[in-house]
């Protein structure tokens, strides 16, 4: 099995999934060229409580059940624990990801990210910028490549003829 | 229900080929190089499926060499073309950018040894023009490659054409006709090919065996040595069970060729019908010259493998050009080539059909796909945005 259990439990049954009209927070991130976006939103209470969390993800099996458990795991937390939540916590939470599904897991935590850092710029509240730079993210230099099959587009020469 | 729809991707093995290799191994252990009874026998049994392959493909016996598939022969079918042009100063190979991955890596591997390659694109509809081709050809051409039918999208490509222009510039060709034979006609005397490569597990046969058909008088590079078999060209004991069990599988499918032809391309042309009516969905590759087996779509804003995952989920095994299912993180080379957007390649579903498939099942995944598509786009990101107008729909 490509997956374990886990995962396939929040790919098929993904929890917190929808859209929220009246986000506090709204975070999007990855781009459909590259197959993966995730958007979060999060509703915080004025103790700086995230208490609601929706997500709407369009990327593969891992995209989605990272997304799903990562708003299970920041639900009913503060701001600052839910900004300590790392990929690597994402990966172990699912019992695990294949070495080419990481990135997901890395599109999670940022998404988390992007919906706190809106909340703050929403909300006007002042915060350290390198608290959200971004870090590299293996999926955006993978998808740098032009073509799979090893094609090199250099050899593709001949314009194609008008039909 | 449970519905197999990935046939281009391997078939099930035929009862009839399962019992003649089962029964070989039981009963015809000989080695074929050997001079005593056991082994003559073999060698009987493996000249029998010679001749009945060659028959299957117009070819003489002493034209089919034996291999362990399809990328084996395509890369010694490619190696080939390479070794002879050497001795004549030609290094310049041609292709298409819709090749199965055997024969674009073992062109890639080529240019260590100095070659050149040229890709030569295709059209929307996923099929080369041998106009095209025939422009790439220059003086110093040792190969033209350009498969029979597409793997992922079913395309026919007009081989004969191209083989013809070949013959007259004197350029060697080869046809990768692993989603061709069995399923299609082909008869390399009467198509003007040179070199082809067959797989055994693509109409019912066994895996790990094919075959690379050269035309006599070309001798085939030599990728294994260590041994007399296969007129010294391919070293090895050889696999008779497997390629007996082939044989049978090729028969098989040749003799009920027609009809299988209409049988499946009737369900193709359900699936194609019935999953057309999802909004936002293309079928790519050209509706007409497509193999009767394959249906590849694309709808927009969901991704493939998680299609992929909930369609496991109903029973239905199918496949997809999406990155995520790949290994790597690019969309299918193919899809890309007729000129798709990323975004939309990532949500290709393909269908493969064969005839143990059923009308029943055609309509069990014209049934369960809008669902699970529906059910994707509604968490996704994407399709919001082609819906509020946000981003601009594509197909």
């Amino acid at each position: 099995m490509l997956y374990s259990e886990k995962v396939m439990d929040h790919f098929e049954n993904p929890r917190n999934v929808g859209k929220m009209e009246d986000a506090d927070g709204v975070g999007e991130v990855g781009n459909a060229k590259c197959g993966d976006i995730m958007k979060m939103y999060i509703k915080v209470d004025d103790g700086g409580i995230i208490y609601d969390v929706k997500f709407n993800t369009f990327g593969c099996g891992s995209a989605i059940a990272t997304s799903s458990i990562a708003t299970e795991m920041i639900k009913g937390k503060s701001i600052d624990e839910a900004l300590t939540l790392s990929n690597k916590a994402v990966v172990e939470a699912l019992d695990g990801l294949p070495a080419n599904k990481i990135h997901c897991s890395v599109l999670a935590e940022e998404a988390v990210r992007a919906a706190v850092k809106n909340y703050y710029d929403k909300k006007g509240v002042a915060y350290d910028p390198e608290l959200f730079k971004e870090s590299e993210d293996p999926h955006e230099l993978a998808c740098e490549l032009p073509l799979s099959g090893g094609i090199n587009p250099a050899d593709i020469h001949i314009k194609p003829a008008q039909k | 229900m449970l519905v197999y729809a990935d046939n281009a991707a391997t078939t099930k093995m035929s009862q009839a080929a399962i019992d003649i290799e089962l029964s070989l191994m039981r009963e015809v252990f000989g080695n074929p190089s050997s001079l005593h009874s056991a082994g003559q026998r073999a060698k009987e049994v493996l000249e029998e499926a010679r001749a009945t392959i060659a028959e299957c493909l117009g070819a003489e016996p002493r034209e089919i060499y034996f291999t362990s598939g399809g990328s084996e022969a395509d890369n010694q079918a490619i190696m080939t073309a390479v070794n002879l042009g050497a001795r004549k100063g030609k290094k310049h190979l041609v292709s298409t950018a819709i090749e199965h991955h055997a024969i674009l890596h073992a062109l890639e591997a080529m240019k260590a040894r100095g070659c050149e390659v040229t890709l030569v694109p295709v059209g929307r509809n996923g099929i080369v023009s041998a106009a095209d081709i025939a422009e790439a050809i220059r003086e110093d051409t040792a190969l033209v490659t350009v498969m029979a039918a597409n793997n992922e999208i079913g395309t026919i490509q007009p081989i004969e054409e191209i083989a013809s222009l070949c013959k007259e510039r004197g350029v060697i060709f080869h046809t990768d006709a692993v989603q061709a034979v069995g399923h299609i006609p082909i008869d390399v005397k009467a198509m003007n090919v040179d070199l082809l490569s067959l797989s055994a597990h693509k109409f019912h046969g066994p895996k790990g065996v094919g075959v690379l058909y050269c035309r006599r008088g070309l001798a085939p590079a030599i990728l294994i040595e260590g041994g007399a078999q296969e007129r010294g060209r391919r070293a090895g004991t050889e696999n008779l069970p497997a390629i007996a069990a082939m044989a049978r599988a090729l028969k098989d499918a040749c003799d009920n060729m027609a009809q299988n032809a209409v049988f499946v391309g009737g369900l193709r042309d359900r699936l194609i019908d019935g999953l057309s009516v999802i909004p936002h969905s293309v079928l790519n590759g050209d509706r007409e010259k497509r193999l009767p087996n394959n249906v590849n779509m694309c709808f927009e804003g969901v991704e493939g493998e998680a299609l992929l995952l909930m369609l496991d989920r109903k029973g239905i095994e199918a496949s997809s050009g999406s990155a995520c299912t790949s290994g790597s993180l690019d969309p299918s080379h193919v899809l890309l080539a007729l000129g798709l957007p990323h975004e939309v390649a990532h949500g290709s579903l393909r269908l493969s059909l064969s005839e143990y498939n059923t009308p029943e099942e055609m309509d069990w995944i014209v049934e369960q796909v809008p669902l699970v598509i529906n059910r994707l786009r509604d968490m996704s990101p994407v399709w919001e945005g082609l819906e509020d107008g946000s981003r601009p729909h594509i197909i």
